[in-house]
Protein backbone atom coordinates (compact mmCIF):
# COMPACT_ATOMS: atom_id res chain seq x y z
CA UNK A 1 0.00 0.00 0.00
CA UNK A 2 1.17 3.82 -0.81
CA UNK A 3 1.71 5.67 1.94
CA UNK A 4 -0.24 8.54 0.22
CA UNK A 5 -3.33 6.79 0.85
CA UNK A 6 -2.15 5.40 4.63
CA UNK A 7 -3.10 7.00 7.31
CA UNK A 8 -1.15 5.41 9.74
CA UNK A 9 2.19 8.20 9.64
CA UNK A 10 -0.08 10.69 10.44
CA UNK A 11 -1.01 12.14 7.53
CA UNK A 12 -4.18 13.49 6.46
CA UNK A 13 -6.94 10.31 5.45
CA UNK A 14 -7.94 10.44 2.30
CA UNK A 15 -8.11 7.26 0.55
CA UNK A 16 -7.86 8.31 -3.17
CA UNK A 17 -4.75 7.57 -4.38
CA UNK A 18 -5.22 11.17 -6.12
CA UNK A 19 -7.31 14.09 -6.25
CA UNK A 20 -6.28 14.81 -9.57
CA UNK A 21 -8.62 15.70 -12.10
CA UNK A 22 -6.91 16.81 -15.12
CA UNK A 23 -6.20 13.77 -17.67
CA UNK A 24 -3.01 13.23 -15.68
CA UNK A 25 -3.09 9.59 -17.54
CA UNK A 26 -2.33 10.98 -21.35
CA UNK A 27 1.26 11.91 -21.25
CA UNK A 28 2.23 7.41 -19.74
CA UNK A 29 -0.43 6.75 -21.77
CA UNK A 30 1.45 8.35 -25.30
CA UNK A 31 4.84 7.12 -23.89
CA UNK A 32 3.58 3.80 -23.96
CA UNK A 33 2.16 4.14 -27.55
CA UNK A 34 5.24 5.74 -28.79
CA UNK A 35 8.20 3.83 -26.92
CA UNK A 36 6.37 0.82 -27.74
CA UNK A 37 5.58 1.08 -31.69
CA UNK A 38 8.99 2.71 -32.06
CA UNK A 39 10.59 -0.95 -29.92
CA UNK A 40 8.11 -3.38 -32.10
CA UNK A 41 9.49 -0.85 -35.45
CA UNK A 42 13.02 -1.41 -34.68
CA UNK A 43 12.97 -4.96 -33.68
CA UNK A 44 11.12 -5.72 -36.40
CA UNK A 45 13.46 -4.42 -38.90
CA UNK A 46 16.58 -4.91 -37.21
CA UNK A 47 16.20 -9.40 -37.60
CA UNK A 48 14.55 -8.42 -41.02
CA UNK A 49 18.14 -8.64 -42.87
CA UNK A 50 16.70 -7.31 -45.80
CA UNK A 51 15.77 -3.85 -47.19
CA UNK A 52 18.36 -2.07 -45.78
CA UNK A 53 20.63 -1.15 -48.90
CA UNK A 54 20.19 0.21 -52.11
CA UNK A 55 21.85 -2.78 -53.98
CA UNK A 56 20.33 -2.61 -57.16
CA UNK A 57 20.54 1.19 -57.73
CA UNK A 58 23.30 3.44 -58.70
CA UNK A 59 23.14 5.40 -55.42
CA UNK A 60 24.62 3.98 -52.23
CA UNK A 61 21.69 4.63 -49.19
CA UNK A 62 22.68 2.27 -45.77
CA UNK A 63 20.20 2.57 -43.34
CA UNK A 64 21.10 3.59 -39.62
CA UNK A 65 19.68 0.26 -38.78
CA UNK A 66 22.47 -1.61 -40.51
CA UNK A 67 25.74 0.23 -39.93
CA UNK A 68 27.91 -0.62 -39.30
CA UNK A 69 27.11 -3.96 -41.43
CA UNK A 70 29.22 -6.39 -39.87
CA UNK A 71 27.72 -10.06 -40.79
CA UNK A 72 28.75 -11.73 -43.37
CA UNK A 73 25.73 -11.59 -44.95
CA UNK A 74 25.67 -7.78 -45.99
CA UNK A 75 26.40 -6.60 -49.16
CA UNK A 76 29.77 -6.06 -49.43
CA UNK A 77 29.22 -2.82 -50.77
CA UNK A 78 27.50 -1.69 -47.48
CA UNK A 79 30.14 -3.18 -45.01
CA UNK A 80 32.39 0.08 -44.90
CA UNK A 81 34.42 -2.13 -42.08
CA UNK A 82 34.50 -5.66 -42.66
CA UNK A 83 32.63 -8.22 -42.35
CA UNK A 84 33.05 -10.71 -39.46
CA UNK A 85 30.00 -11.46 -38.01
CA UNK A 86 28.07 -14.87 -38.78
CA UNK A 87 24.84 -14.62 -41.06
CA UNK A 88 22.11 -16.23 -38.69
CA UNK A 89 18.83 -15.43 -38.50
CA UNK A 90 18.91 -14.34 -34.84
CA UNK A 91 21.98 -11.80 -34.89
CA UNK A 92 21.33 -8.54 -36.57
CA UNK A 93 23.76 -7.33 -39.25
CA UNK A 94 24.50 -4.79 -36.76
CA UNK A 95 25.05 -6.71 -33.59
CA UNK A 96 27.86 -4.65 -32.60
CA UNK A 97 26.17 -1.09 -32.46
CA UNK A 98 22.89 -2.04 -31.66
CA UNK A 99 22.78 -2.96 -28.29
CA UNK A 100 24.88 -0.09 -27.58
CA UNK A 101 22.80 2.30 -28.87
CA UNK A 102 19.77 0.52 -27.43
CA UNK A 103 21.84 0.99 -23.63
CA UNK A 104 22.41 5.14 -24.14
CA UNK A 105 18.51 5.46 -24.86
CA UNK A 106 17.38 3.11 -22.34
CA UNK A 107 19.82 4.79 -19.43
CA UNK A 108 19.21 7.84 -21.15
CA UNK A 109 17.75 10.66 -17.84
CA UNK A 110 15.46 11.33 -20.44
CA UNK A 111 14.06 8.15 -21.22
CA UNK A 112 14.21 6.98 -17.68
CA UNK A 113 11.58 9.58 -16.86
CA UNK A 114 9.58 8.28 -19.62
CA UNK A 115 9.65 4.90 -18.69
CA UNK A 116 9.63 4.88 -15.29
CA UNK A 117 6.54 6.61 -15.35
CA UNK A 118 4.75 5.15 -18.08
CA UNK A 119 5.76 1.50 -17.86
CA UNK A 120 6.87 1.21 -14.48
CA UNK A 121 4.47 3.61 -12.90
CA UNK A 122 6.89 4.89 -10.55
CA UNK A 123 5.19 7.08 -10.12
CA UNK A 124 2.22 7.28 -13.21
CA UNK A 125 2.52 11.01 -12.87
CA UNK A 126 3.13 13.69 -10.23
CA UNK A 127 0.97 13.54 -6.96
CA UNK A 128 -0.41 9.98 -8.21
CA UNK A 129 0.32 7.58 -5.68
CA UNK A 130 2.61 4.20 -7.40
CA UNK A 131 1.38 0.66 -6.79
CA UNK A 132 4.67 -0.37 -5.64
CA UNK A 133 4.97 -1.67 -2.24
CA UNK A 134 8.75 -1.24 -1.68
CA UNK A 135 10.90 0.95 -3.99
CA UNK A 136 14.70 1.22 -3.78
CA UNK A 137 15.31 3.35 -7.25
CA UNK A 138 18.67 3.09 -8.52
CA UNK A 139 20.50 2.19 -5.10
CA UNK A 140 21.17 -1.74 -6.33
CA UNK A 141 20.98 -3.61 -9.43
CA UNK A 142 19.85 -3.70 -11.65
CA UNK A 143 19.10 -0.26 -11.89
CA UNK A 144 22.52 1.08 -9.93
CA UNK A 145 23.79 0.16 -13.47
CA UNK A 146 21.68 3.81 -14.96
CA UNK A 147 25.07 4.91 -13.82
CA UNK A 148 26.95 3.39 -16.89
CA UNK A 149 25.00 6.17 -19.45
CA UNK A 150 28.32 7.73 -19.62
CA UNK A 151 30.21 4.60 -21.02
CA UNK A 152 27.43 4.13 -23.71
CA UNK A 153 27.44 7.82 -24.11
CA UNK A 154 31.37 7.57 -25.37
CA UNK A 155 30.12 4.77 -27.98
CA UNK A 156 27.37 6.32 -28.97
CA UNK A 157 29.33 9.30 -30.15
CA UNK A 158 31.73 6.99 -31.83
CA UNK A 159 28.87 5.22 -33.47
CA UNK A 160 27.38 8.55 -34.76
CA UNK A 161 30.53 9.04 -36.48
CA UNK A 162 30.03 6.03 -38.35
CA UNK A 163 26.65 6.65 -38.95
CA UNK A 164 28.40 10.44 -40.74
CA UNK A 165 30.62 8.66 -42.49
CA UNK A 166 27.62 6.28 -44.54
CA UNK A 167 25.84 9.80 -44.58
CA UNK A 168 28.87 11.19 -46.69
CA UNK A 169 29.78 8.17 -48.73
CA UNK A 170 26.04 8.01 -49.77
CA UNK A 171 27.13 10.83 -51.95
CA UNK A 172 29.07 8.88 -54.29
CA UNK A 173 27.60 6.49 -56.69
CA UNK A 174 28.38 2.98 -57.09
CA UNK A 175 30.42 4.06 -60.24
CA UNK A 176 32.11 6.55 -58.77
CA UNK A 177 30.68 10.06 -59.54
CA UNK A 178 28.74 12.67 -57.51
CA UNK A 179 25.20 11.92 -56.54
CA UNK A 180 22.61 13.69 -54.49
CA UNK A 181 19.14 12.87 -54.20
CA UNK A 182 16.12 13.12 -51.49
CA UNK A 183 17.48 9.98 -49.50
CA UNK A 184 21.14 12.01 -49.05
CA UNK A 185 18.73 15.23 -47.22
CA UNK A 186 17.31 12.08 -45.39
CA UNK A 187 20.35 10.83 -44.07
CA UNK A 188 22.08 14.18 -43.47
CA UNK A 189 19.29 15.36 -41.73
CA UNK A 190 19.09 11.99 -39.38
CA UNK A 191 22.56 12.33 -38.81
CA UNK A 192 22.65 15.86 -37.87
CA UNK A 193 19.75 15.17 -35.26
CA UNK A 194 21.65 12.41 -34.02
CA UNK A 195 24.65 14.76 -33.38
CA UNK A 196 22.40 17.29 -31.55
CA UNK A 197 20.36 14.45 -29.64
CA UNK A 198 24.37 12.77 -28.82
CA UNK A 199 25.70 16.61 -27.55
CA UNK A 200 22.47 17.25 -25.67
CA UNK A 201 22.76 13.97 -23.47
CA UNK A 202 23.38 15.35 -19.14
CA UNK A 203 26.50 12.96 -19.45
CA UNK A 204 27.85 15.13 -22.44
CA UNK A 205 27.25 18.28 -20.34
CA UNK A 206 28.53 17.19 -17.17
CA UNK A 207 32.18 16.13 -19.02
CA UNK A 208 31.96 18.73 -21.10
CA UNK A 209 32.06 21.39 -17.66
CA UNK A 210 29.63 20.69 -15.29
CA UNK A 211 32.08 18.59 -13.46
CA UNK A 212 34.04 22.24 -13.09
CA UNK A 213 33.84 24.07 -10.08
CA UNK A 214 36.06 26.60 -11.48
CA UNK A 215 34.69 28.12 -14.78
CA UNK A 216 36.89 31.12 -15.22
CA UNK A 217 39.53 28.50 -14.99
CA UNK A 218 38.34 26.92 -18.25
CA UNK A 219 37.15 29.94 -20.31
CA UNK A 220 36.88 27.45 -23.71
CA UNK A 221 35.13 24.96 -21.65
CA UNK A 222 32.66 27.26 -20.05
CA UNK A 223 31.55 28.62 -23.41
CA UNK A 224 30.96 24.41 -24.56
CA UNK A 225 29.09 23.97 -21.68
CA UNK A 226 26.91 27.41 -22.00
CA UNK A 227 26.22 25.79 -25.49
CA UNK A 228 25.23 22.23 -24.37
CA UNK A 229 23.29 23.34 -21.59
CA UNK A 230 21.07 25.38 -24.55
CA UNK A 231 20.52 21.61 -26.39
CA UNK A 232 20.29 20.01 -23.48
CA UNK A 233 17.26 22.12 -22.86
CA UNK A 234 16.20 20.59 -25.79
CA UNK A 235 16.36 17.01 -24.69
CA UNK A 236 13.30 15.70 -24.70
CA UNK A 237 12.30 17.10 -27.84
CA UNK A 238 15.53 15.81 -29.29
CA UNK A 239 15.37 12.47 -28.06
CA UNK A 240 11.84 11.96 -29.71
CA UNK A 241 12.97 13.53 -32.86
CA UNK A 242 15.45 11.31 -33.41
CA UNK A 243 13.17 8.32 -32.86
CA UNK A 244 10.98 9.68 -35.84
CA UNK A 245 14.08 10.29 -37.57
CA UNK A 246 15.42 6.88 -37.68
CA UNK A 247 11.93 5.11 -38.60
CA UNK A 248 11.88 7.69 -41.26
CA UNK A 249 14.93 7.37 -42.34
CA UNK A 250 15.03 3.68 -42.23
CA UNK A 251 11.42 3.15 -43.97
CA UNK A 252 12.48 5.35 -46.65
CA UNK A 253 15.62 2.95 -47.33
CA UNK A 254 13.14 0.47 -46.96
CA UNK A 255 10.89 1.82 -49.70
CA UNK A 256 13.57 2.52 -51.97
CA UNK A 257 15.48 -0.71 -51.71
CA UNK A 258 12.46 -2.76 -52.34
CA UNK A 259 11.32 -0.86 -55.18
CA UNK A 260 8.42 0.39 -54.07
CA UNK A 261 9.21 3.90 -54.95
CA UNK A 262 12.17 5.25 -56.58
CA UNK A 263 14.81 8.16 -55.33
CA UNK A 264 13.86 11.42 -56.46
CA UNK A 265 17.44 12.32 -57.83
CA UNK A 266 18.74 16.06 -57.81
CA UNK A 267 22.31 15.45 -59.56
CA UNK A 268 23.52 11.92 -60.63
CA UNK B 1 -17.98 39.42 -11.81
CA UNK B 2 -18.49 37.49 -8.38
CA UNK B 3 -19.63 34.04 -8.61
CA UNK B 4 -20.38 30.77 -6.34
CA UNK B 5 -17.68 28.31 -6.71
CA UNK B 6 -18.02 24.82 -5.10
CA UNK B 7 -14.94 24.18 -2.36
CA UNK B 8 -14.39 21.20 -0.71
CA UNK B 9 -11.85 21.61 2.21
CA UNK B 10 -10.02 18.54 3.86
CA UNK B 11 -10.86 19.11 7.66
CA UNK B 12 -9.67 17.10 10.68
CA UNK B 13 -6.17 16.20 12.38
CA UNK B 14 -3.73 12.43 12.32
CA UNK B 15 -6.66 10.91 14.04
CA UNK B 16 -9.46 11.84 10.98
CA UNK B 17 -10.68 13.89 8.75
CA UNK B 18 -13.07 14.10 5.53
CA UNK B 19 -13.19 16.30 2.85
CA UNK B 20 -16.36 19.14 3.72
CA UNK B 21 -18.42 21.07 1.24
CA UNK B 22 -18.88 24.83 1.40
CA UNK B 23 -19.78 27.26 -1.25
CA UNK B 24 -17.77 30.21 -1.23
CA UNK B 25 -17.78 33.22 -3.32
CA UNK B 26 -15.27 34.66 -5.82
CA UNK B 27 -14.43 37.52 -7.07
CA UNK B 28 -12.27 38.54 -9.91
CA UNK B 29 -8.94 38.18 -9.53
CA UNK B 30 -8.60 36.56 -6.60
CA UNK B 31 -6.71 33.21 -5.46
CA UNK B 32 -7.54 29.89 -3.65
CA UNK B 33 -5.49 31.81 -0.35
CA UNK B 34 -8.90 34.53 -0.91
CA UNK B 35 -11.43 32.24 -0.95
CA UNK B 36 -9.57 29.67 2.27
CA UNK B 37 -9.80 33.40 4.21
CA UNK B 38 -13.26 33.38 2.82
CA UNK B 39 -14.58 30.71 4.81
CA UNK B 40 -12.46 31.43 7.48
CA UNK B 41 -14.47 34.43 7.87
CA UNK B 42 -17.77 33.10 6.88
CA UNK B 43 -18.55 29.11 6.85
CA UNK B 44 -15.67 27.97 8.63
CA UNK B 45 -14.20 30.37 11.44
CA UNK B 46 -11.83 27.76 12.88
CA UNK B 47 -10.25 26.51 9.58
CA UNK B 48 -6.61 26.12 10.54
CA UNK B 49 -4.41 27.49 7.48
CA UNK B 50 -0.46 28.22 7.76
CA UNK B 51 0.03 31.34 5.25
CA UNK B 52 1.90 34.55 5.58
CA UNK B 53 3.25 36.70 2.45
CA UNK B 54 0.55 36.16 -0.03
CA UNK B 55 3.00 36.94 -2.71
CA UNK B 56 4.71 33.27 -3.21
CA UNK B 57 7.89 34.12 -1.81
CA UNK B 58 7.62 32.85 2.00
CA UNK B 59 6.64 29.46 0.99
CA UNK B 60 4.17 29.40 3.84
CA UNK B 61 0.41 28.51 2.00
CA UNK B 62 1.99 25.00 0.38
CA UNK B 63 -1.32 22.68 -0.42
CA UNK B 64 -2.88 20.55 -2.97
CA UNK B 65 -5.39 21.92 -4.82
CA UNK B 66 -7.20 19.32 -6.99
CA UNK B 67 -4.78 17.21 -6.35
CA UNK B 68 -1.79 19.40 -7.24
CA UNK B 69 0.75 20.24 -5.07
CA UNK B 70 0.81 24.36 -4.92
CA UNK B 71 1.09 27.60 -3.14
CA UNK B 72 -2.42 28.90 -2.43
CA UNK B 73 -1.72 32.10 -2.91
CA UNK B 74 -0.15 31.93 -6.26
CA UNK B 75 -3.35 29.43 -7.92
CA UNK B 76 -5.42 32.06 -9.35
CA UNK B 77 -9.28 31.16 -9.45
CA UNK B 78 -9.33 31.94 -12.80
CA UNK B 79 -7.62 28.77 -13.68
CA UNK B 80 -10.79 27.08 -12.93
CA UNK B 81 -14.18 26.58 -14.63
CA UNK B 82 -16.63 28.62 -12.67
CA UNK B 83 -18.44 25.23 -12.39
CA UNK B 84 -15.72 23.26 -11.55
CA UNK B 85 -15.35 21.10 -8.15
CA UNK B 86 -12.53 23.11 -6.13
CA UNK B 87 -10.81 20.11 -3.98
CA UNK B 88 -7.99 21.59 -1.08
CA UNK B 89 -6.02 19.08 1.13
CA UNK B 90 -3.30 19.36 3.13
CA UNK B 91 0.60 18.07 1.76
CA UNK B 92 -0.17 14.11 1.98
CA UNK B 93 3.27 13.53 2.19
CA UNK B 94 3.82 15.24 6.10
CA UNK B 95 2.05 14.66 9.50
CA UNK B 96 -1.10 16.81 9.44
CA UNK B 97 -1.41 18.77 12.57
CA UNK B 98 -5.19 20.16 11.89
CA UNK B 99 -6.99 21.00 8.45
CA UNK B 100 -4.70 22.39 6.15
CA UNK B 101 -1.70 22.63 8.38
CA UNK B 102 0.64 20.10 8.20
CA UNK B 103 4.05 19.41 10.19
CA UNK B 104 6.99 19.78 8.26
CA UNK B 105 10.04 19.35 10.33
CA UNK B 106 11.31 16.37 8.28
CA UNK B 107 12.29 18.99 6.18
CA UNK B 108 14.58 20.93 9.07
CA UNK B 109 15.76 17.22 10.08
CA UNK B 110 17.32 16.96 6.54
CA UNK B 111 18.86 19.77 6.85
CA UNK B 112 20.66 19.64 9.49
CA UNK B 113 22.14 16.53 8.48
CA UNK B 114 23.91 18.54 5.50
CA UNK B 115 27.38 19.90 7.00
CA UNK B 116 27.38 23.72 5.86
CA UNK B 117 30.04 25.40 3.82
CA UNK B 118 33.64 24.21 4.39
CA UNK B 119 35.88 26.91 3.52
CA UNK B 120 39.41 25.49 2.80
CA UNK B 121 41.68 25.65 5.19
CA UNK B 122 43.23 28.42 6.34
CA UNK B 123 40.82 30.90 4.87
CA UNK B 124 39.29 32.64 7.08
CA UNK B 125 35.71 34.88 6.52
CA UNK B 126 36.32 38.08 4.64
CA UNK B 127 39.29 36.34 2.59
CA UNK B 128 36.66 34.21 0.19
CA UNK B 129 37.89 35.49 -2.72
CA UNK B 130 35.37 33.82 -5.77
CA UNK B 131 34.94 34.91 -9.74
CA UNK B 132 31.33 35.67 -10.27
CA UNK B 133 31.44 33.30 -13.51
CA UNK B 134 32.18 30.19 -10.91
CA UNK B 135 29.14 31.27 -8.49
CA UNK B 136 26.27 31.81 -10.58
CA UNK B 137 25.23 28.55 -11.97
CA UNK B 138 24.49 27.65 -8.10
CA UNK B 139 22.57 30.98 -7.54
CA UNK B 140 19.88 29.53 -9.41
CA UNK B 141 19.60 27.11 -6.24
CA UNK B 142 19.38 30.10 -3.80
CA UNK B 143 15.84 31.39 -5.27
CA UNK B 144 14.20 28.32 -3.32
CA UNK B 145 11.58 29.83 -0.68
CA UNK B 146 11.20 26.09 1.17
CA UNK B 147 7.64 25.82 -0.10
CA UNK B 148 8.09 21.84 0.26
CA UNK B 149 6.34 21.09 -2.45
CA UNK B 150 9.39 18.96 -4.36
CA UNK B 151 10.11 17.36 -0.99
CA UNK B 152 5.97 16.57 -0.58
CA UNK B 153 5.62 15.43 -4.49
CA UNK B 154 8.52 13.49 -4.74
CA UNK B 155 7.61 9.69 -4.98
CA UNK B 156 10.34 8.41 -2.94
CA UNK B 157 8.89 9.56 0.23
CA UNK B 158 5.14 10.58 -0.70
CA UNK B 159 4.87 6.96 -1.30
CA UNK B 160 7.11 5.21 0.77
CA UNK B 161 7.22 6.69 4.44
CA UNK B 162 10.46 4.16 5.18
CA UNK B 163 12.76 6.01 2.85
CA UNK B 164 12.39 9.12 5.06
CA UNK B 165 15.12 7.98 6.87
CA UNK B 166 17.61 7.56 4.02
CA UNK B 167 16.00 10.22 1.15
CA UNK B 168 17.11 13.69 1.81
CA UNK B 169 14.43 14.09 -0.79
CA UNK B 170 15.32 17.04 -4.04
CA UNK B 171 15.35 20.26 -1.55
CA UNK B 172 18.62 18.95 0.14
CA UNK B 173 20.09 17.23 -2.99
CA UNK B 174 19.84 20.42 -4.34
CA UNK B 175 21.69 21.87 -1.48
CA UNK B 176 24.41 19.53 -1.36
CA UNK B 177 25.02 19.97 -5.30
CA UNK B 178 25.00 23.88 -4.63
CA UNK B 179 27.83 22.98 -2.15
CA UNK B 180 29.57 20.59 -4.46
CA UNK B 181 29.66 22.90 -7.14
CA UNK B 182 30.96 25.86 -4.55
CA UNK B 183 34.09 26.74 -6.05
CA UNK B 184 35.26 27.21 -1.75
CA UNK B 185 33.94 24.68 -1.03
CA UNK B 186 36.39 21.75 0.82
CA UNK B 187 34.39 19.08 2.17
CA UNK B 188 33.52 15.76 0.57
CA UNK B 189 29.60 16.26 -1.21
CA UNK B 190 29.44 13.01 -3.55
CA UNK B 191 30.12 10.18 -1.44
CA UNK B 192 28.12 11.54 1.30
CA UNK B 193 25.52 12.55 -1.33
CA UNK B 194 25.20 8.54 -2.64
CA UNK B 195 26.05 6.82 0.74
CA UNK B 196 24.47 9.02 3.46
CA UNK B 197 21.91 11.16 1.96
CA UNK B 198 20.08 8.74 -0.60
CA UNK B 199 20.77 10.44 -4.25
CA UNK B 200 20.68 6.79 -5.40
CA UNK B 201 16.92 6.54 -4.86
CA UNK B 202 16.05 9.65 -6.93
CA UNK B 203 14.97 8.39 -10.44
CA UNK B 204 14.69 11.40 -12.21
CA UNK B 205 11.01 11.62 -12.87
CA UNK B 206 11.31 15.18 -12.83
CA UNK B 207 8.32 16.16 -10.79
CA UNK B 208 10.26 18.18 -8.12
CA UNK B 209 10.86 20.40 -11.11
CA UNK B 210 7.16 20.59 -12.43
CA UNK B 211 5.91 21.59 -8.96
CA UNK B 212 8.57 24.18 -8.04
CA UNK B 213 7.17 27.56 -7.77
CA UNK B 214 10.57 29.36 -8.38
CA UNK B 215 10.58 27.71 -11.91
CA UNK B 216 13.80 25.88 -10.56
CA UNK B 217 15.26 23.16 -12.56
CA UNK B 218 15.81 21.21 -10.00
CA UNK B 219 16.60 18.08 -12.09
CA UNK B 220 18.49 18.82 -14.97
CA UNK B 221 20.49 21.73 -13.08
CA UNK B 222 21.16 19.90 -9.38
CA UNK B 223 20.34 16.21 -9.47
CA UNK B 224 21.39 15.31 -12.69
CA UNK B 225 24.41 16.88 -12.63
CA UNK B 226 25.02 15.95 -9.08
CA UNK B 227 24.46 11.74 -10.07
CA UNK B 228 26.94 12.70 -12.45
CA UNK B 229 29.11 14.21 -10.36
CA UNK B 230 29.43 11.05 -8.32
CA UNK B 231 29.98 9.10 -11.47
CA UNK B 232 32.75 10.82 -12.22
CA UNK B 233 34.34 10.05 -8.88
CA UNK B 234 32.84 6.16 -8.71
CA UNK B 235 32.34 4.49 -11.93
CA UNK B 236 33.91 6.39 -14.48
CA UNK B 237 37.11 4.80 -15.52
CA UNK B 238 38.30 7.10 -17.94
CA UNK B 239 38.36 9.48 -14.78
CA UNK B 240 40.02 7.15 -12.56
CA UNK B 241 42.63 6.72 -14.74
CA UNK B 242 43.35 10.30 -15.41
CA UNK B 243 43.37 10.86 -11.53
CA UNK B 244 46.05 7.72 -11.56
CA UNK B 245 48.17 8.81 -14.56
CA UNK B 246 48.52 12.50 -13.19
CA UNK B 247 48.45 11.89 -9.38
CA UNK B 248 45.18 13.84 -8.55
CA UNK B 249 44.05 13.26 -5.58
CA UNK B 250 40.67 14.47 -3.14
CA UNK B 251 42.25 18.26 -3.23
CA UNK B 252 42.72 18.41 -7.20
CA UNK B 253 39.02 16.68 -7.66
CA UNK B 254 37.64 19.66 -5.59
CA UNK B 255 39.79 22.53 -6.95
CA UNK B 256 38.88 21.63 -11.17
Amino acid sequence: MSSTTDASTGRAQISERTLRTDRWWLPPLLNVAGLGAWVIYATVRAFMQAFYFTADQNYSYLTPFYSPCFSVGCYPEASHFGQFLPDVWWLPYAAVSLPFLLLFRLTCYYYRKAYYRAFYLSPPACAVAEPHKKYTGETRFPLLAQNLHRYFFYIAALISLVNTYDAVVAFINKDGSFGFGLGNIILVANVVLLWLYTASCHSCRSIIGGRLNHFSKHPLRYKLWGQVSILNGKHMQLAWTTLASLAITDFYIMAVSAGWWGDPRIVG
Amino acid sequence: MSYWAHFRVWRGDSEKGELVDYPAEVNEGEVVLDIIHRLQQTEAQDLAVRWNCKAGKCGSCSMEINGRPRLACMTRMNTFAEDEVVTVTPLRTFPVIRDLVTDVSFNYTKAREIPSFAPPEGVEPGEYRMQQVDVERSQEFRKCIECYLCQNTCHVVRDHEENKEAFAGPRYLMRIAELDMHPLDSADRQTAAQEEHGLGYCNITKCCTEVCPEHIKITDNALIPLKERVVDRKYDPVVWLGNKLFRRGEAANKNR
